[in-house]
């Protein structure tokens, strides 16, 4: 992240996206699929990286080789695409809101205070070993079992997460270019989905 | 990182003098109350200079009928009309954090030649 300076002095904290160039590499219809997307590619890759089914796909549409697909539904304007285009970033106006989801960082096998947000055991008052237990975690004779989805420790992050309401700050065409209010789920050069 | 650092280059403020921590200086910061835009003038020692790039900020600390004040400036806001460096102080590191536990003839800096 990094920030913006408006003309008043206010610091607008911003992530800086590379949004595109993106590809339409394929226009999914009622008549054909039972639903209406549109399935983009990014990241130009060499030949070698991808396999000969997919490598065809690029060589029918005649645009270079993608690594990055994914389908979105509710694309407005579906006829006006087709398979082949090119989507660059001036399809955002700075002043829109967004969301923005990806996979956030993985955190490794994390106790409940902060996979869940428990509040752990108090500090003092003659407690020992109790400062970040998950505290009971049922009842006793009846049911004589743990109910499932009770929230205890384990793997933490890599998750699909989804910001909304961010707002686009600056859009650079020429660069392919987004600023986005606030922070985006995932690591840094991570893959993340913008939609409007 | 370096193409976040070219997109932000032209934000970066070039009209400010040299000044690091030790440093005495006057921070001429715009105000708006209200309507009303004024000036304010904060003058006292750099505790630090800490980030890089356009998210750079510094400390200034000074002491102000016996009670100390510190006030974090971002180096690269537009709101600084003016940066006044009035004495450069010489001093040993980077972080003087240890002025805020010292007052008086203690937390003196001698000025750099």
């Amino acid at each position: 992240m990094t920030r913006v300076f408006t003309e008043n002095g206010e610091a607008i904290p911003v992530t800086v996206i590379q949004a595109g160039p993106c590809y339409v590499t394929a226009v999914r219809s009622i008549e054909k699929n039972g639903y209406e997307a549109v399935q983009l590619g990014y990241g130009e890759v060499t030949e070698k990286a991808l396999n000969k089914p997919k490598l065809g796909l690029f060589k029918k549409l005649n645009i270079r080789p993608l690594r990055y697909l994914k389908e979105f539904r509710y694309f407005p304007e579906l006829s006006s695409v087709k398979p082949g285009d090119e989507l660059r970033v001036d399809v955002f106006e700075v002043g829109d809101y967004v969301k923005v989801s990806g996979k956030s960082k993985g955190k490794g096998f994390q106790g409940v205070v902060k996979r869940h947000g428990f509040g752990g055991g108090p500090k003092t008052h003659g407690q020992s070993d109790r400062l970040r237990a998950p505290g009971s975690i049922g009842q006793s004779s009846y049911p004589s079992r743990v109910l499932k989805g009770t929230r205890m420790a384990g793997r933490t992050g890599n998750k699909n997460v989804s910001v909304t309401n961010l707002e686009i700050v600056k859009v650079d065409p020429e660069n392919n270019i987004l600023m986005v209010r606030g922070a985006v789920p995932g690591a840094r050069n991570g893959i993340v989905y913008i939609t409007k | 990182m370096s193409k976040i650092d070219a997109l932000t280059a032209a934000q970066l403020r070039t009209d400010l003098p040299d000044f690091g921590p030790g440093d005495t200086i006057a921070v001429h910061y715009k105000v708006v109350e209200g309507e009303k835009q004024r000036i304010q003038v904060f003058q006292g020692v750099v505790l630090q200079r800490r980030g890089a790039g356009v998210g750079e900020t510094f400390t200034v600390r000074k002491v102000s009928n016996g009670i100390g004040v510190e006030r974090i400036f971002p180096t690269h806001s537009p709101n600084i009309a003016k940066i006044e460096h009035l004495r450069s102080g010489k001093v040993r590191r980077a972080k003087l954090f240890y002025l805020r536990k010292l007052r008086g003839k203690a937390a003196r800096i001698a000025e750099k030649r």
